[in-house]
């Protein structure tokens, strides 16, 4: 497969008071090999070598896992492809001549910083309000074998904890809702036997930061599970909803 | 200043006990009083903030990325070791520490391993009661797999996303102290100064990456928990973003740096595609547990699969050359990592590698995938016989171990790697060099300290698979929170350090200065033209195989492209902003003298040992022909640099290392 040329169609927004437009870039001699942000270091260092502003966008491991990478690709969360981060997007995914539009997540909860870049410290409050276990890590505990889990247990635990925190699930849902990312977490403790002690402070406190935050009701569509680079479960918000029913009777 | 390691006296075993029963404590209402500052939120810096912050210390933490969660312990893969013996196969802290010893080839601190030892059992206890999802037996208890240059099985995992669970974890934890306000974190801030009062560290000087705006922030305390330094190389397994700045600054303040040249070129990483490569893909050494290392016997055979013509499947046993299982019998595809690279690079420079760029050899499943199956098939009573259900059953097995890494080489490459082998070639992924430090972690000027891989510490010239994440765990949760207890103790009446004071203002002043050269500057290249351009000289001259000449132009040309670069560098924007290319202008200025000082460091070391392979030193005859020669006569030391200005004027201090408790041999794996 030969090298490509595109026209990219990128949101530019010079902070987050600047009301923001599309802007047209062409690239040429694309590798089908780059990765899709190894294409805009590509439009970056040609803007900059025309004196030009580089479009800024969140990006760090580049190899799917930290999370920092977002973007809004031809509609949808990270693009094209499926349980892929747009760091793992690949060029071969589109064709010579295509139009690419590139947009920031958006959603109320995640304003945009500045072109690409959008503000997620939301997602960190809701972690602050609940999303640990209380023990201190200094101290001595007791033997990490003393409490088998059941594998099947552990397994979904870990599926759940797989979330990387990126924000695909509220940029992709119409409500921009939270709930696939508090469920994911949520569902990680509820699952393990360590995490029992604080289940009901647990849900109910960070679902109330959730909607502290801004985010929209779950009404279930199921888009989120399908855009979730990590193939995140459903089944994590019906838990979470389970969670939250037990603990609202609790009181 | 003559160095002192610290190291307590009396027998190994109970050196840190007795040591941390004579330590100065400080009370729970004075710590109250006391700020501590961290840098970095990966598994050393998160895990000290949250554990600082427990004990009652106000934290200031800080990170460039926009979470502390980003952090890139998050992206280590295969494991964290611990001496828990739960195997029952001989495992004990003996044996890791002896392991971790030989594995560095004979060049850390006896004393901190041991230690390291110790409290790795503690580190697993600590993440299961957080709720870490280590993989577990039917049975219910914890998993355990094998890693490179060891012979039990003590490495726990989260499948391929170990890291991931275990930064997740400190991460969790510094949200509880966040939320009760003991850890005051500071997201997309990155520090560029160490600010020094009376000569003690009392604070650092930040940008805001957003706003643009310079900060000064003060503590009794500086913690640096920063990563290391394997972008220099600009291509390597390392995020973007990962730098040396907080480092280096350090060092420019009085911090000698360690053993600079103790690089880790890791063997299985997904090879470079072309010249828009912008990082590399590390596929993790748990996968050498089952896959088996090989290129084509045959110059035929290579010739035909770089056209095209020959599939490597095609290729029969008898005509593979699995070199690692030829060479070193005892320990076959799990040596360390330093002799699994310079063997994947001998096969490649003799010119049997595999792609069309002739730098990649296979790692193979296909026969772990027939054992798997088998093993299933007879679990439930199938038919042994019927191949392609064995393949089945073995693929299923392959993919509940190593699922996300296969499914990470197949979006990158675009090849299946359960059905053909995949390509692999060793590139920079670790750093064992770093900030020199004393047994309490604390660097040579006092109140900084410096943890996991930002120090030099535990892992001498080469560290083993899974210990990485043991080690940023042990400082961050164990070791730091008690030795920094013995420095603050003096700190109890200090009351709160003032950000007013001249020194804090001279910084300030020192890095608005540079940051306004990079804005006003009218160069002609990007910050990335010199980068790329220092990782080719690096990787060439300063890589996996050194020699004095390469190493002596090396020092030349680093020299000469960072003068260049600060001439010619072009930084579009302004300070007072989010401005990427004004962070990136920063590192890669502080990557072009540490790179100068690497190759320097690497040829003042005329031996090879670990990381670090000296052509001009190597076993001349006998079974170990060709393998790396260690000097223990004359380079049994850590060299220790003291910034003198430009790093041609750096001045070595030795650390003379004293070996009571292991004997000193050649490292054999044969």
């Amino acid at each position: 497969m030969g090298s490509m040329n595109l026209t990219l169609k990128i949101w530019r927004q010079k902070n987050a008071n600047d009301k923001g437009k599309m802007v047209d870039y062409k690239v040429n001699d694309i590798s089908p090999d780059m990765s899709f942000l190894e294409m805009l270091d590509v439009l970056n260092e040609q803007l900059i070598n025309n004196g030009d502003e580089p479009v800024a966008f969140d990006h760090d491991c580049r190899e799917g896992i930290c999370g920092m990478c977002s973007l809004y690709i031809n509609g949808e969360a990270h693009g094209p492809d499926r349980e892929v981060t747009t760091c793992q997007l690949h060029m071969r995914m589109f064709k010579d001549g295509d139009t690419i539009f590139i947009e920031p997540f958006r959603a109320k909860a995640f304003p945009v910083v500045k072109d690409l870049i959008v503000d997620r410290s939301s997602f960190d409050r809701i972690q602050h309000a609940g999303g640990f276990i209380s023990v201190n890590t200094s101290g001595n505990t007791i033997d990490a074998n003393a409490t088998p889990v059941n594998k099947a247990d552990a397994d979904k635990a870990f599926e759940a904890a797989t979330c990387i925190g990126c924000g695909a699930c509220v940029a992709t849902c119409k409500n921009s809702s939270a709930m696939l990312f508090v469920g994911a977490k949520v569902s990680q403790f509820a699952l393990l036997p360590q995490g029992q002690v604080e289940a009901t402070d647990r849900v109910l406190n960070m679902v109330k930061q959730m909607d502290e935050e801004g985010f929209g009701n779950c009404t279930n569509t199921g888009a989120c599970e399908v855009e979730c680079p990590k193939g995140i479960s459903l089944e994590n918000i019906a838990r979470m909803n389970t969670e939250f029913l037990k603990a609202s009777l609790k009181g | 200043m003559a160095l002192d390691s610290k190291t307590p006296k009396g027998p190994i075993a109970d050196k840190w006990t007795n040591y941390k029963n004579h330590i100065d404590l400080v009370n729970p209402a004075n710590k109250r009083n006391i700020d501590v500052i961290v840098v970095g939120t990966g598994l050393a810096g998160g895990s000290a903030a949250a554990t600082l912050a427990e004990l009652g210390y106000n934290v200031k933490a800080f990170c460039f990325q926009d979470s502390p969660r980003r952090a890139h312990s998050i992206a280590a893969q295969g494991g964290i070791n611990a001496a828990k013996n739960y195997q029952g196969d001989g495992d004990s802290t003996y044996r890791l520490f002896y392991d971790t010893v030989k594995g560095g080839d004979y060049r850390s601190r006896e004393a901190n391993v041991y230690r390291l030892a110790e409290v790795s059992a503690n580190i697993i206890d600590q993440c299961v009661a957080q709720g870490v999802p280590f993989a577990r037996e039917y049975g219910g208890l914890l998993d355990n797999r094998s890693f490179g240059g060891v012979l039990v099985s003590r490495t726990f995992y989260a499948a391929g996303q170990t890291g991931q669970q275990l930064l997740l974890g400190a991460y969790s934890a510094m949200n509880r102290q966040i939320g009760r306000g003991k850890i005051k974190m500071y997201n997309r801030h990155e520090m560029l100064d160490v600010v020094k009062v009376d000569g003690k560290a009392r604070g650092i000087i930040t940008r805001n990456l957003i706003t643009g705006e310079i900060e000064r922030h003060s503590a009794h305390a500086v913690v640096l928990g920063s990563g290391g330094y394997g972008n220099v190389f600009f291509l390597s397994t390392n995020a973007m973003g990962s730098n040396v700045t907080a480092g280096w600054k350090a060092h420019k303040r009085g911090a000698y740096f360690a053993n600079p040249c103790y690089t880790q070129i890791h063997p299985t990483c997904i090879p470079v595609s072309g010249d828009h490569q912008s990082k590399l893909t590390l596929m993790s050494e748990s996968l050498r547990n089952d896959g088996r290392i090989w290129v084509p016997k045959n110059m035929d055979d290579v010739k035909a699969i770089r056209d095209g013509k020959l599939k490597p499947t095609a290729i029969a046993e008898e005509n593979r050359d699995y070199y690692l299982e030829r060479r070193y019998p005892a320990f076959g595809n799990l040596v360390p990592r330093d002799v699994a690279s310079r063997a994947a690079k001998e096969r490649c420079d003799a010119g049997y590698g595999v792609n069309a760029t002739g730098e990649a050899v296979y790692l193979d499943f296909a026969s772990a995938i027939t054992r798997y199956g088998k093993e299933q098939a007879t679990i439930k009573g199938l038919d042994l016989n019927d191949a392609a259900l064995i393949k089945k059953l073995g693929q299923e097995v392959v993919k509940n171990k190593y699922g996300n890494l296969f499914q990470m080489y197949e979006k990158i490459v675009d090849q299946d790697p359960y059905n053909t082998p995949m390509m692999i070639y060793p590139a920079v992924h670790y750093t064992m060099g770093g900030v020199w430090v004393d047994y309490n972690l604390m660097t040579t000027v006092p109140g900084l300290y410096c943890i996991g891989e930002a120090n030099f510490s535990d892992h001498g010239a080469n560290r083993l698979g899974a210990s990485a994440l043991m080690q940023g765990l042990a400082d961050g949760y164990f070791v730091l929170p008690y030795t920094i207890g013995d420095y603050l103790s003096d700190d109890i009446r200090t009351g709160p350090i003032s950000t007013d004071s001249k020194e804090f203002e001279e910084a300030e002043n020192e890095v608005k200065k540079t940051l306004n050269f990079f804005i006003t500057n009218e160069g002609k290249h990007s910050v990335d033209y010199f980068h790329k351009r220092l990782g080719k000289i690096m990787w060439n001259k300063v890589g996996m195989s050194r020699n004095v000449k390469g190493l002596t132009e090396a020092i030349t040309e680093i020299k000469e492209l960072r003068e260049q670069f600060w001439k010619e560098v072009k930084v579009p924007g302004s300070s007072d902003e989010y401005n990427e290319e004004l962070a990136k202008a920063g590192r890669v200025a502080d990557f072009l003298e540490l790179g100068e000082l690497f190759a320097k460091d690497a040829l003042n070391r005329e031996e090879s040992c670990g990381g670090h392979f000296r052509e001009d030193s190597v076993e001349l005859d006998g079974e170990q022909k060709g393998e790396a020669l260690r000097n223990d006569k004359d380079f049994a030391y850590v060299s220790a640099w003291e910034y003198k200005g430009e790093p041609s004027d750096a001045v070595l201090h030795k650390e003379e290392l004293e070996f009571n408790d292991i004997e000193l041999k050649q490292r054999s794996y044969k």
